[in-house]
C-alpha cells in the first residue's frame, strides 16, 4: 500500500461508523475525554472535539461524530456526520484521515458502511471495535485478508480496555494512508456494496453462529409479551423502591452533618446580626434543604446507568413501543423521552436523531414532561413530609416509593397524552417510523458507572453552588428588606419585598391550595426546579423565629400544610412550567420564539388544571 | 409473502424491498441495513401489545420493526 511520505506534525482525524459501534468510548479512550457513552444507538448527537499528542510528538486533533447507517442521511445528526465527512460542514475542513469504527461482532452490517465511506476518495482506517468480545465468541476475523481485500489499513482496538487503542495510535501516528479513488455514488453501486460485504465476508471471517446464544436466552425472557412487560414492572418498582429505602441513612447523615457545620459556624455570631441570618436562614435552611437529596438522586442514576451500559433499554423501548405508536410518536422518541428523566436540556438535544420534523418538534414539546431529576427533591420532601411510611400490599411494598412511582407514570402518561392531543390537532396521518437496532447485551463497566456517577454529583453540586446557592442568597436579600416597621407583631418577612410578592400572587394561587410561602417559592422555582425546595427552606427559616429549622424543612411543612395543599403542589411539579435552560434549549432546537410560549404556556395551563383538581378533590376527601 | 406476515421463528430470506411510496426512505434505510436479496431472516420476537413492533433477525443484527414498516419486504420462506 502507497502512503504519503510528507510527514505531519498534526492531523485532523474524525472518528465515524454505524450507531453503537463504540465511537465515542475509542474517543474517550484517545483523548481522555468524557463524553457519554451508552449500549444504544444514537447517544452522540454533535460533533465533539478533541486532541491528544502521539508518541512522536504528532498532535492529533479527533472529532467524535454521531453515528449513521448511510451517508444517506435523513436525520440532523445524521447529516452533520455526512458534511464534515464532505468536507462540506461550515467552519471545518474535510479530516486528513477518516477512521471507520466497527464493530467486529457484526461486520455484516458494519462494512457496509466502510465501504460507503472509502468510496468518497479520503484518507481511511478501519477500527475493528469490540475485538475482545468477538473472540469471546469465538468469531474469527483474518485481518491481514481483510486489510488486502478491503485496501485500506485495519487495526484492532478494544475501546472499554485502558490499552485497548494502542495499534490505532501506532497507526496514525505512522504515515497517512493513500486514499481511494473518488467513486460516484447511485442506487446501482450502492446496491453493490451488500455484494461486496459477502465477499469481504466469506474471504476473511467465520463466525459460529450470528448471535450470542446468551443473548438469545435472555431476550427469550425480556421479550416475552409476558414476562417481558412483568419484569419491566418489577425492575421500575425496585427502582423506585430503592430510592426511598436506600437513600434514608445517608440522608440523614447529611441533614446532621449541616445541621453540626451551620451550628458551629454561626455560634460565633450575634443571634439577632444580618450575617447570622444570613448564613443560618439562607445558606443553610436554603442549600441544605436541597443537598439532602443527593443520595437519592444518586441511587436513581445508579439504576439509569446499569441500564444504559446494559443494552436493556432499547427492549423496553420495544416492549412499549405500541403505546408510542398510538400516541403519534416515532419510535426513536423513546431514547430523547429516556434521557429526559435526567434533564430535558440533553433530552430536547437528543431530539436530534429523530428524521421527521414534526415528530421531532412533537418530541421537543413533551420531553419536559418527563420527570427531570431536578423534581426529584420536590417529591421527595413533599412525599417524605405527608405520605406515612406503611408497607403495603402484603408489606412488600413502601408506601412513599408507590407514590414517587405513580407520580413518574403520571408524568409518562400526560406525555403520550399530550402527544396525541398534537397529532389530532395536526391531523397527522403520516407513517412514523421505528426502525431501531437492538444492541447486543454487555455487562456494565464498573468504571463507567462509577464516573457517570462522579459526573452527576458534579453537575448537582455545582448547581448547588451556582444558580441555588446565588438564587438562595438573592431570596434572603428579598425576604430580609425592608425589614418591619417598629412594634409590628407579624414576622418580618411579611414586610420584605419577597413577602409582598408572595401575598401578591396568593390571589392567583389560593384556588390551588398555595400559600405566600409556596408563591415566593415558585418565581426561583422558574429557575431551577429544586431551588423551590431551597427557597422554601429560606422562607420558612426567615418566618419561623426557631433557630433549629436548618434542614428540618420537611417537619414544619408537615406541621404546617393541610395534604390538600401538598397533593396540590406536587400536581404542580409533574406539569412545573418549565425551567429557564429548557425554555432556552427549545428556542435554540427548534429556532422559534413560538414553539417557547407553546411550551411554557401549555404546561403552565395543564399543571394549574390539575392542582385545581388535585386540591379540590382532596379538600373534599380529608 | 411479506415478513410481516412471516410466522415467528420461521426461517426465511430476503426477496427485496418494495417502496410503500414514490422515494420511499424508509424503503431505502432497509436496504442500507441489509434487507438485500438472499439475506436470512427471521422473526424472532413480537410485540406485547397488539402484536406490534416485530424483532426481525438478519445477519447479526436485531432490529425492532413496525408491522407497516416490516410490510415493505417481501420474503421467500425456506424449509427448516
Amino acid at each position: 500500500m502507497n502512503a504519503s511520505t510528507l510527514p505531519l506534525s498534526s492531523l485532523r482525524i474524525a472518528l465515524v461508523g454505524n450507531p453503537n459501534c463504540g465511537k465515542t468510548a475509542l474517543f474517550n479512550l484517545l483523548t481522555g475525554g468524557r463524553q457519554k457513552v451508552a449500549n444504544y444507538a444514537g447517544v452522540t448527537v454533535e460533533r465533539k472535539e478533541g486532541r491528544f499528542t502521539a508518541p512522536s510528538g504528532r498532535v492529533l486533533h479527533v472529532l467524535d461524530l454521531p453515528g449513521t447507517y448511510s451517508f444517506d442521511a435523513n436525520s440532523p445528526d445524521e447529516q452533520i456526520t455526512h458534511d464534515v465527512c464532505r468536507g462540506t460542514h461550515p467552519g471545518e475542513p474535510a479530516p486528513d484521515l477518516i477512521v471507520c469504527v466497527a464493530d467486529a461482532t457484526n461486520l455484516r452490517l458494519h462494512l457496509r458502511f466502510v465501504l460507503e465511506v472509502k468510496r468518497l476518495g479520503r484518507p481511511v482506517l478501519l477500527a475493528l471495535n469490540m475485538m475482545d468480545t468477538a473472540r469471546r465468541r469465538g468469531i474469527a476475523i483474518d485481518v491481514a485478508e481483510l486489510q488486502r481485500r478491503l485496501g485500506v489499513p485495519v487495526v484492532e482496538t478494544v475501546a472499554v480496555k485502558r490499552s485497548g487503542a494502542q495499534a490505532l495510535i501506532a497507526r496514525v501516528d505512522g504515515e497517512v494512508p493513500m486514499a481511494a479513488p473518488l467513486q460516484p455514488d447511485d442506487a446501482a453501486s450502492r446496491a453493490d456494496l451488500h455484494a461486496q460485504v459477502r465477499e469481504l465476508l466469506t474471504a476473511s471471517v467465520r463466525m459460529p453462529r450470528a448471535t450470542a446464544l446468551l443473548d438469545d436466552a435472555i431476550d427469550r425472557w425480556a421479550l416475552h409479551p409476558v414476562f417481558g412487560l412483568a419484569i419491566l414492572a418489577v425492575l421500575m418498582f425496585l427502582i423506585f423502591q430503592a430510592v426511598f429505602s436506600w437513600a434514608a441513612p445517608l440522608m440523614d447523615g447529611i441533614q446532621a452533618g449541616m445541621t453540626a457545620f451551620g451550628g458551629w459556624l454561626t455560634q460565633a455570631l450575634p443571634a439577632g446580626s444580618a450575617l447570622h441570618s444570613l448564613l443560618n436562614d439562607g445558606i443553610f435552611a436554603g442549600l441544605g434543604a436541597v443537598l439532602v437529596f443527593l443520595p437519592q438522586i444518586l441511587i436513581l442514576f445508579l439504576f439509569i446507568l446499569i441500564l444504559e451500559e446494559s443494552g436493556y433499554l432499547p427492549r423496553a423501548a420495544f416492549l412499549l413501543d405500541r403505546m408510542m405508536f398510538k400516541a403519534g410518536l416515532t419510535g426513536r422518541a423513546f431514547i430523547p423521552l429516556l434521557s429526559s428523566f435526567a434533564c430535558a436540556v440533553p433530552g430536547i438535544m437528543a431530539a436530534r436523531s429523530i428524521t421527521d420534523p414534526r415528530d421531532r418538534l412533537t418530541t421537543i414539546l413533551v420531553a419536559p414532561l418527563m420527570t427531570c431529576s431536578a423534581r426529584l427533591p420536590v417529591y421527595t420532601l413533599l412525599i417524605a413530609a405527608f405520605i406515612p411510611r406503611r408497607h403495603v400490599i402484603f408489606g412488600l411494598f413502601n408506601l412513599q416509593g408507590i407514590v414517587l412511582f405513580t407520580l413518574y407514570l403520571l408524568g409518562i402518561v400526560s406525555a403520550l397524552v399530550v402527544a396525541s392531543v398534537i397529532k389530532r390537532l395536526r391531523r397527522d396521518k403520516s407513517e412514523h417510523a421505528l426502525l431501531m437496532e437492538l444492541p447486543a447485551y454487555r455487562m456494565p463497566q464498573l468504571r463507567d458507572v462509577a464516573l457517570g456517577l462522579w459526573q452527576r454529583t458534579v453537575i448537582f453540586l455545582r448547581r448547588v453552588g451556582g444558580i441555588i446557592l446565588s438564587l438562595t442568597v438573592l431570596l434572603w436579600f428579598l425576604s430580609s428588606f425592608p425589614g418591619a416597621p417598629a412594634g409590628a407583631t407579624e414576622p418580618a418577612i411579611d414586610f420584605s419585598l419577597a413577602g409582598r410578592l408572595g401575598h401578591a400572587m396568593h390571589y392567583l394561587f389560593a384556588p390551588i391550595g398555595f400559600n405566600w410561602q409556596i408563591c415566593i417559592a415558585l418565581v426561583p422555582g422558574l429557575a431551577a426546579r429544586e431551588v423551590a425546595v431551597s427557597a422554601l427552606g429560606t422562607v420558612y427559616a426567615m418566618s419561623g423565629s426557631d433557630s433549629a429549622l436548618v434542614s428540618q424543612l420537611g417537619t414544619v411543612i408537615a406541621q404546617q400544610w393541610s395534604l390538600a395543599t401538598a397533593l396540590s403542589l406536587l400536581a404542580w411539579y409533574v406539569f412545573a412550567p418549565q425551567c429557564m435552560s429548557t425554555l432556552a434549549v427549545i428556542r435554540r432546537e427548534t429556532n422559534s420564539w413560538r414553539y417557547v410560549a407553546i411550551s411554557a404556556g401549555y404546561m403552565f395551563a395543564l399543571a394549574y388544571a390539575a392542582s385545581l383538581l388535585t386540591y379540590q378533590i382532596a379538600r373534599l376527601l380529608t | 409473502m411479506r415478513l410481516s406476515n412471516l410466522p415467528k421463528g420461521a426461517p426465511a430470506v430476503v426477496d427485496r424491498v418494495d417502496d410503500a411510496h414514490p422515494s420511499d426512505p424508509i424503503a431505502q434505510r432497509l436496504r442500507d441495513l441489509g434487507f438485500v436479496d438472499g439475506e436470512p431472516v427471521r422473526v424472532m420476537a413480537i410485540g406485547p401489545m397488539g402484536g406490534d413492533p416485530l424483532l426481525i433477525q438478519i445477519g447479526s443484527t436485531r432490529f425492532a420493526l413496525r408491522r407497516s414498516e416490516a410490510a415493505r419486504v417481501a420474503v421467500r420462506p425456506e424449509a427448516a
